[in-house]
């Protein structure tokens, strides 16, 4: 069985604007997807609709099967036991998506204590073993600090901290490293690798990035306008899109690749 | 000079200007800060001594009529002779009570409705701020005032009437102020981990809210004080012998012209409270709010 099957999904807003059409889609248990698409192309939409958080005013429409559950129109209440069990988030922004307020330790507890069921000694053992799970220097420090007092890719490797903390199936990251510098997105990508193949997990990757995609997934759904463009496999998807924007979006992504070789190569030469 | 000197003494005056001005900032908060203390902790310990000690007893006729401050009276005699310092410490204490407890109550009804309307949203949010803004549009003085009037007056009903009549504010404000918690993504993120509506409430939203609640809770205060000074001029305030400060300046009207001290002291009480508490509010809220502190 698959763990999501996304069937004639459409997302509309209240004033009647549809902001996603008609997208289907299938993520098999320990599968990687990547959702790629230009900004505005209703790629977080997608994903957010998954697990029943779409912002206010907009509405789902279709079928979202989730680990078997219908997710479009079910209940709030029916909902949160499957947020963090079996599918979890990864923000694009780690500083937002932490509150200013808590010290990460006690942020990073609450799922923990919750699926768990631990306390006290334990659990504070726990959420250390978290931290240092996430490759955290210093998970004390780490602990006892609130977000704006680590940096951005240590704040980014807390939040993978707290989405696996209930030992999600199903990871959806959202732009990951976008708010990340280039060394730290590589290092951040390289850990979350590690732990989906380690735990087994299952993997939708959103990006408009397809170098960063194309690292964490050899297969993805191209999205464009709030449609499906098409899907297949990386490496099929540069080299002979079916699609008019999917070979535009290709072509750009190996401009950009080609420009960057050429001015590496000339600040080589130079 | 060097040119290069100039461009360095010009840095160097640029560093130093921002530091030496927030100190010169951070030295007239904390000095808001001490005289809201000050004022505030003057008037608490007047209320705290009136619980064990009293110079005399609130209602008896200990002197002269009208007399004037001397060793044995220290503001003086009422025009029944009672002792006006005597009155005016038990008025600290009730001024207190009734502020206080009128935050309590209005913290108490307004911020969980204010909660739920956040929450909530769509037509019951609509209908609640609907509601919340009727009760607002009325003055709070005659809300208090027809609340009193139905259910008679005492220290206890003064203090729910003006709690009620000031919830409605506190409601809407907390609407407000959780709504703008609700839609920052860390909102989100902790649904997205699996925590419930109670939990986001418990864990996020109050701790998030609380700072500018609290604040505003003690401003609250001072309005409640001086609604409670109204509500005894009017004759609807605690009845004696809660000698209330409001019902001090209405019983000194008829003599103000020939014993003009009766009606200063009680008002002047007054105005130390409720500057007080605005410094003092003000005070903290500056030391306390960490994005003036990252503003400068």
């Amino acid at each position: 069985m698959n763990l999501l099957e996304v069937a004639s999904l459409s997302v509309t807003s209240s004033d009647g604007v549809a902001r996603v059409r008609d997208v289907s889609f299938t993520v098999a248990p320990g599968e990687r997807l990547g959702l790629i698409g230009e900004s505005g192309s209703g790629k977080s939409l997608t994903a957010f609709a998954v697990i029943g958080l779409l912002p206010a005013g907009l509405a789902a429409s279709g079928s979202i099967l989730l680990d078997g559950t219908q997710v479009v129109g079910t209940a709030e209440k029916r909902l949160v036991p499957l947020r963090g069990r079996v599918c979890a988030f990864i923000f694009q922004e780690p500083l937002t998506a932490l509150d200013p307020l808590m010290k990460l330790g006690r942020q990073l507890a609450e799922p923990i204590a919750r699926h768990q069921g631990l306390r006290g000694a334990d659990l504070k053992r726990a959420v250390l073993e978290a931290l240092d799970e996430v490759r955290l220097p210093e998970p004390e420090r780490i602990a006892e600090s609130r977000s704006y007092e680590i940096s951005g890719g240590q704040r980014q490797r807390v939040a993978m901290a707290m989405a696996l903390a209930c030992r999600p199936r199903l990871l959806i990251a959202d732009e990951p490293t976008t708010a990340l510098d280039v060394t730290v997105q590589s290092e951040v990508l390289a850990l979350l690798d590690r732990l989906v193949t380690e735990r087994g997990m299952t993997l939708i990757f959103v990006s408009h990035d397809l170098a960063v995609v194309s690292r964490m997934t050899d297969h993805a759904l191209v999205m464009r306008a709030g449609e499906a463009v098409e899907r297949g496999s990386i490496a099929a998807l540069l080299a002979s899109p079916q699609h008019p924007y999917t070979a535009a979006f290709a072509a750009s992504a190996r401009r950009i690749e080609t420009g960057f070789a050429a001015a590496i190569a000339q600040g080589r030469d130079g | 000079m060097s040119t290069v000197d100039q461009l360095k003494e010009a840095a160097d005056a640029d560093l130093l200007q921002p530091s030496s001005l927030d100190a010169r900032a951070r030295r007239r908060r904390s000095l808001v800060l001490v005289a809201g203390l000050l004022l505030v902790g003057t008037i608490a310990l007047i209320a705290l001594v009136s619980l064990a000690w009293l110079p005399y007893d609130p209602s008896d006729t200990t002197g002269n009529r009208l007399e004037s401050p001397g060793p044995s009276h220290l503001l003086g005699t009422d025009r029944l002779g009672r002792d006006l310092f005597t009155q005016i410490m038990v008025g600290a204490r009730i001024a207190l009570i009734v502020g206080l407890g009128a935050v309590v109550v209005g913290a108490a009804i307004g911020v969980p409705i204010g909660l739920a309307a956040a929450f909530a949203g769509g037509w019951l949010d609509d209908a609640m701020s609907a509601g919340m803004d009727i009760l607002i549009a009325f003055p709070l003085l005659l809300l208090a005032m027809l609340i009193v009037a139905v259910t008679g007056a005492s220290l206890l009903t003064v203090t729910v009437a003006i709690g009620v009549s000031v919830s409605a504010i506190v409601a809407r404000l907390t609407r407000v102020v959780s709504r703008r918690v609700l839609a920052q993504q860390y909102i989100t993120a902790a649904r997205t981990s699996g925590t419930g509506s109670l939990g986001i409430v418990w864990q996020h939203v109050l701790p998030n809210i609380w700072p500018t609640i609290s604040v505003n809770l003690g401003l609250i205060f001072g309005v409640a004080v001086l609604a409670e000074a109204s509500l005894s001029y009017l004759g609807l305030g605690a009845p004696p012998p809660n000698s209330s400060w409001g019902r001090l300046l209405q019983e000194a009207q008829s003599t103000v012209m020939t014993a003009p001290l009766g009606a200063i002291a009680p008002g002047v009480f007054l105005v130390i409270l409720v500057i007080g508490v605005n410094l003092l509010v003000d005070g903290l809220r500056d030391v306390s709010d960490p994005t003036l502190v990252r503003a400068r």
